[in-house]
């Protein structure tokens, strides 16, 4: 099997352990894995941000770099939620033929991690060893907008010494929404603090997501109080074995 | 008075503040916040029990959704035959092409009556056209009948949600209400001894008051009727005491058949206050000699409506049965409450509809008021696709904005308008990353995290931190591993 990875421009900048996990977790599984180092972002920020343009020409950079690929496995739910669900009004609104052709080929070839694992993969045993009390926050883009489902737990559950915390209020936002935490800041913040209230609750060692930018919203409030909590993207859970243990998030 | 200044809820789109700053004082206050998280989160608990016992929950809301996409598309056309079927059976159709219209209608038909008080069913539509308080300039007292809406009236609060109204108001708060304008000192705050005391208050007046003003859930193209659903008999005491009665409807509220109400009324109580049917149910058709009101009138509202129609994505919104689960599920509206949005119309669907039914001149903050989180989509008994249309609005907004000069050097414009221009070379894309990393050096403490930044920053670290950027992007990485697989350690 073979695979192009999209690291997004956040994971890419921010959280480049992701990145290495998912590399190291797909070698492992025998995936052969290409990088198109001229990526940079699929655009989400500026379309949801009311930026149709700007993020219309993401786009098209985004179908130009990948029409080739076998498969793009994308470490972000709301990455792929904004290719699946934005995508395609983007292109019918401002595309031509050629690339609305381009794009419907591709996007059934687009998926997220934890599809890629279980849905072309098959595997849920990948062979990790991760011993710590876990919770999971299941990002809203990758709860509603991919349906997830129950993919992150059938793969959590086979990781050798991971214990899973259920989480409270599983379908509740975090509060980042993007811009959204800084253009009603406040407004994000008390839902942040709601959310950390379950998070911090679990008495998980570890917050885990399939999606950084939820991570980084509450690791964000974690760290400014002191939590005693970190947050772990999945594809680090994965990707720990007992003889290469995770790179811890600082 | 400035009313937002003194701290008063402004429920005008075209005076309220943007959603930002009008959320700040019910973040402050923590009974209001506990008042409002206790309220819907109950009702959602009762909502998710009886979704769940039917089996047929999303073939109900296909159902549904299909039979309002029609009555939009075809709205003249079921509008017309509405009115004609109407006016067969006795009642009179008016159209108001806007609010002010649909005042001076109402007022005339009143003064005709010689109307110098008159009782109301719960209408939000009346709340969106401001009818009390003209009403009041005009010397006719209005006095609502639905409990919400008396705590509401004799407390001089705003409502809060269109359910129910007086979700942020707690019965102790009630109680002090009524005590002081109803003159009861020793009134206790006993649900039932509150109820027993609004019972009382409103016995007086149905039986003395004899013109209705009520709002419609549902209008009946095929046999001209008009549909109440409510929960406290005061509608049904409204619909039969008074000699004439009025009501007022948006054109978005008819349904083609009779028979679609089998779909309607199984979602609408189940999403709207997590009951299998409401208490009470009612259903007129024109007059009927010698029982209920002998007078009928119907107010069609437009004000703005027909304009939200003419877009194809946009036109769903229209599609709403004001049922609330979407603010029930919101986590945004459970943290601020209805006020904020500065509409009788709050929460997901208020912020798609104001900006609509303000053709977009006024609430521009409305469409931003949302993490795009999706459960209101989720939830919508009639599969309004509220994400999609908050981002057609935000699309919408942005062309507005974006062309005047005082947007030129916002941060937020600014700064997206340069992250395009990286994001479309990867060589700029790594320079920006590169001189990033250095800035963001200044403000990274000892321990690799940013605790405070300037301009929209500080926006982020006045809560959280953030990561200071890693010395290595992950591009840098795969470029130096050269294209030989990872070693796996033994």
């Amino acid at each position: 099997m073979r695979a192009s990875l999209f690291i997004t421009c956040y994971n890419d900048t921010l959280y480049p352990e992701t990145g290495r996990a998912v590399v190291r977790l797909l070698e492992r599984l025998g995936v052969e894995l290409d990088f198109h180092p001229r990526q940079t972002c699929c655009g989400q920020m500026h379309a949801n941000t009311g930026f149709r343009g700007e993020a219309f020409s993401q786009a098209k950079r985004f179908v130009r770099l990948y029409q080739d690929a076998e498969t793009v496995v994308i470490p972000s739910s709301s990455c792929v939620a904004m290719i699946r669900d934005q995508y395609p009004m983007l292109f019918a609104e401002m595309g031509n033929e050629t690339l609305r052709n381009q794009f419907a080929a591709l996007l059934p070839r687009v998926c997220e991690l934890s599809e890629f694992l279980i849905d072309r993969l098959g595997v849920e045993d990948v062979g990790a060893y991760f011993p710590h009390r876990v919770t999971y926050h299941a990002s809203c883009h990758g709860l509603r907008a991919l349906q997830l489902g129950d993919r992150p737990w059938r793969l959590m559950a086979k990781v050798r010494g991971l214990e899973q915390v259920p989480l409270q209020n599983l379908d509740r936002c975090c509060g980042f929404g993007g811009t959204f935490s800084v253009k009603n800041a406040e407004v994000s913040s008390a839902m942040l603090a709601v959310k950390l209230q379950d998070v911090i609750a679990t008495g998980a060692e570890y917050c885990t997501a399939l999606d950084n930018s939820c991570l980084m919203h509450l690791g964000g409030a974690m760290h400014r109080q002191y939590a005693g909590m970190k947050t772990i993207h999945l594809a680090q859970i994965l990707a720990s074995t007992e003889a290469s243990p995770a790179e811890a998030t600082l | 008075m400035n009313l937002a200044a003194a701290g008063h809820p402004v429920l005008d789109p075209t005076l309220a503040p943007p959603f930002p700053q009008a959320a700040l004082p019910v973040l402050r206050n923590p009974q209001l916040r506990k008042n409002v998280a206790h309220a819907i989160d109950v009702i959602q608990a009762k909502r998710a029990k009886l979704v769940a016992e039917k089996a047929d929950w999303q073939e109900l809301r296909s159902a549904a959704s299909a039979i309002r996409d029609h009555a939009l598309e075809n709205l003249g056309y079921y509008l017309e035959q509405f009115e004609a079927r109407c006016t067969a059976a006795g009642g009179v159709v008016h159209w108001a092409t806007d609010a002010a219209e649909a005042r001076a209608i109402i007022l005339e038909l009143l003064r005709q009556e010689n109307a110098s008080e008159v009782i109301k069913i719960k209408t939000m539509t009346s709340a969106e056209i401001q009818l009390n308080p003209f009403l009041e300039a005009a010397g006719i007292s209005a006095y609502e009948t639905d409990l919400a809406e008396i705590i509401l009236q004799l407390g001089d609060e705003e409502p809060s949600h269109i359910v129910v109204p007086a979700l942020h108001i707690n019965r102790s708060q009630v109680r002090e209400i009524f005590a002081r304008r109803m003159g009861l000192k020793d009134l206790s705050d006993d649900p039932q001894a509150l109820t027993n005391a609004a019972r009382t208050w409103l016995r007086q007046k149905f039986l003395t008051i004899p013109t209705a003003i009520s709002g419609a859930n549902f209008l009946i193209a095929e046999t001209g009727s008009v549909v109440v659903v409510e929960s406290e008999g005061n509608g049904r005491m409204c619909l039969t005491l008074p000699r004439a009665m009025i009501t007022l409807a948006g054109i978005e509220k008819v349904l083609p058949r009779f028979q679609d109400l089998e779909v309607m009324l199984q979602l609408l109580a189940r999403s709207a206050t997590g009951e299998r049917m409401n208490p009470y149910t009612s259903l007129w058709t024109g007059v009927t000699p010698g029982d209920g009101p002998e007078r009928f009138h119907v107010v069609l509202l437009d004000n703005g409506r027909s304009s939200i129609l003419a877009s194809s994505r946009e036109r769903q919104t229209l599609k709403c049965i004001r049922c609330a689960a979407c603010m029930n599920t919101c986590p945004v509206y459970r943290q601020t409450g209805g006020h904020a949005y500065g509409s009788v119309y709050p929460g997901p669907i208020g912020a798609i509809l104001t900006p609509q039914l303000m053709r977009m001149q006024h609430a521009q903050s409305l469409p931003y008021a949302s993490s795009l989180c999706g459960a209101c989509y989720e939830v919508c008994p009639v599969k309004i696709n509220i994400p999609e249309v908050l981002l057609d609005l935000r699309a919408l907004v942005t062309d507005q904005e974006r062309g005047q000069f005082r947007r030129f050097l916002d941060p937020m414009y600014l700064g997206l308008r340069i992250a395009n221009l990286i994001f479309s070379r990867a060589w700029l894309f790594h320079a920006a990353q590169f001189f990033g990393r250095i800035g963001l050096r200044f403000f990274t403490r000892k321990d690799g995290w940013i605790h405070s930044l300037p301009s929209l920053g500080a926006k982020w670290t006045q809560t959280r931190d953030l990561r200071g950027l890693p010395s290595q992007t992950f591009h840098g990485w795969w470029a130096a591993r050269g294209s030989k697989p990872m070693k796996e350690a033994k």
